[in-house]
């Protein structure tokens, strides 16, 4: 998209961040080297990360306390080949002072906005699903191992300052709808490349009112839209959030200007929004819960990055407790992080779910990305709360998933078959 | 763009949204670290032949939105160690298609409804041009954005930091 570069003033919250990081008056389509705040890789991309430094001769972190590696993917290790990949990213932070986040720690992207990023900085992740951490307000983007490689040793990457889509949502969420069904629905609605090469910033009431928890599910999922970033404006849920977790005076007001120029804007209203479900094998294949209720499930998995927060474990157990799940659906649970992990043992949620009958999994990402825990049989189908369903995506091309948020995937461990979770609610 | 960059070879066809789990899946997720052995299994989720068949220089042609999902640069890597002259793609996943230019393998946006499986193309990455001799056609692919077309003739990324000792993408 062409556009006049000279009288623009007014700028998206994209604009805004990668300005201040580049020392240019950047707009969209401009091309900038901006300094990066945080960058994270994790077992799976890390060591080719760490492989292209050495290949380069610049083994260091220029912001080691910043730097965070990630041993989640396979955590713990299943095989000795992963074993010796981890002694990889062990080996760099224990000669460069990166922070290394062990096999008990938890997913990256719930582990990143708990402890590391700010309002307004940016954090390049070789992970697609870096782009959580915009919830906070920060410019977060998933890259490959040589780009996040580059930025851990110089400081800086390059990056095209992205045009920006803007979501409009309004309306209140009926009981038994999410934010995860309100992400699906826009994903269906524009479609797996709707947003490629862009940023969305999610904004209007329904935003305003949610929880992070709500806004960590949309950022997260922005990707799956094709879009390089998922951006929020900050607010009192934002400060609130930092607050909690020692960083209140990390909070600084990021918001777009009144009249940034937008890519194009979508409104949705959640007024009337029903659960939604994708379908297989791709996230944008999406569909009212009434069009699949019925449908044969083998194995219900209930975390992730997506939705593997205390919320979503909370909303679990309300529907599970003191009920058993069907005898022939097997039901994982795996707790996004420690921090979660804890926190669902203190409230008594991990014993209410386990009662009935959920095998309990240590935080990390094993069964959502098919390596370990969890790996489908053959024609098996699967529902869950992550942020993917591609085809062999939980370890076999043979197998289904489908994706819904926490309430359907307990409500159908109950019913062996996709359920609606209001009547439990 | 770099004239030595011309290609010759046949098309492997595939469809929309062949995904980084087609391409390098997640169950064997423990050959990341040895990708010459990963680069066996390319692209066998979506054609369990393709790896045994390729030959240098061939095409990886598909439809819309080729590479979307993971970050994993050992997509492109394992494609491009298989021998992969080029993929031409109606459009690409953001990651993918910079991962793919970082480590060297050309990426071409254009038109593949006039290309099967089998096609013999003659391909001028410089140029965009794509010729297909089976067919007697030539098709244009979009320009490639040109802070890619100078880390894609220095060889990659590392190569292009190695060589000027940091970014050097202004024109
Ligand atoms: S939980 Fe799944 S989507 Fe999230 S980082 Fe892990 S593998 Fe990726």
């Amino acid at each position: 998209m062409e556009r006049s570069r000279t009288r623009l003033v007014s700028k998206t919250i994209v604009e805004k961040i990668l300005s201040e990081h580049s020392g240019l008056d950047a707009y969209a389509g401009d091309i900038v080297v901006a300094d990066i705040d945080a960058a994270l890789v994790q077992d799976g991309t890390g060591p080719l990360a760490v492989q292209q430094l050495q290949k380069l001769g610049m083994e260091q972190a220029a912001n080691p306390e910043r730097t965070v590696l990630f041993i989640d993917h396979a955590a713990p290790s299943p095989r000795k080949e992963l074993s010796n990949a981890h002694k990889i990213l062990r080996d760099f932070a224990a000669k460069t002072g990166a922070i290394l986040s062990e096999v008990d720690e938890g997913v990256c992207h719930q582990r990143m906005v708990e402890d590391y990023m700010n309002p307004g900085e940016v954090l390049i992740g070789a992970d697609s699903h870096t782009c959580t951490a915009g919830a906070l307000g920060a410019f977060a983007t998933g890259m490959g191992s040589t780009d996040v490689a580059i930025g851990i040793a110089s400081g800086k990457t390059w990056l095209r300052v992205p045009e920006t889509i803007k979501v409009y949502v309004t309306g209140e969420f009926k009981k038994g709808v999410y934010p995860k069904d309100l992400m699906l629905h826009f994903i269906g609605m524009i479609g797996a490349d709707g947003a490629t090469y862009q940023s969305i910033e999610f904004c209007g009431p329904t935003i305003d009112a949610m929880d992070m928890s709500g806004r960590f599910t949309l950022a997260n999922m922005a990707v799956e839209a094709g879009a390089k970033a998922g951006l929020f404006k900050t607010d009192e849920t934002t400060k609130k959030y930092l607050e909690e977790r020692g960083r209140g005076d990390r909070w600084r007001e990021i918001a777009a200007d009144a009249d940034a120029t937008y890519e194009r804007v979508v409104e949705i209203d959640v007024t009337d929004l029903e659960p939604t479900i994708s379908c297989p094998h791709t996230v944008d294949n999406t569909k009212t819960i009434s069009e699949v209720v019925g449908t044969k499930v083998d194995q219900v998995f209930i975390g992730t990055c997506t939705n593997g927060r205390i919320e979503d474990l909370r909303i679990a157990a309300q529907i599970l407790a003191g009920k058993s799940r069907n005898p022939n659906t097997r039901l994982l649970v795996c707790p996004a992080s420690k921090e979660v992990y804890l926190q669902a043992i203190e409230e008594g949620i991990l014993a209410k779910l386990a009662s009935a009958g959920a095998a309990i999994i240590n935080p990390g990402c094993g069964a959502c990305v098919g390596v370990h825990g969890g790996i489908l049989g053959d024609g098996e189908v699967c529902l869950a709360t992550q942020n993917r369903n591609f085809q062999g995506r939980m370890g076999n091309t043979e197998a289904f998933i489908y994706l819904s948020s926490p309430a359907v995937a307990a409500a159908t461990a109950l019913e062996g078959v996709i359920a609606d979770p209001r009547k439990y609610l | 763009m770099d004239n030595r960059m011309q290609i010759k070879g046949k098309v492997f066809k595939f469809g929309d949204s062949i995904s980084t789990d087609h391409i390098a899946p997640g169950r064997l997720f423990h050959l990341r670290t040895n990708l010459p052995e990963l680069a066996k299994h390319v692209l066998e989720d979506a054609d369990t032949e393709f790896a045994q068949n390729v030959q240098p220089g061939d095409f990886v042609v598909a439809g819309k939105n080729f590479g979307l999902g993971s970050s994993r640069e050992h997509a492109p890597t394992i494609i491009k160690i298989a021998g992969v002259g080029a993929v031409l793609a109606q459009s690409f996943a953001r990651i993918f298609y910079r991962n793919a230019i970082n480590v060297g393998l050309p990426v071409l946006i254009c038109d593949t409804t006039q290309i099967d499986r089998g096609d013999e193309l003659e391909v001028d990455v410089g140029k965009g041009e794509i010729r297909n001799v089976t067919k007697g056609i030539t098709i244009q692919a979009k320009p490639l954005p040109d802070v890619m077309i100078k880390i894609l003739n220095d060889g990659g990324l590392l190569e292009h930091f190695r060589k000027h000792g940091g970014f050097a993408l202004d024109a």
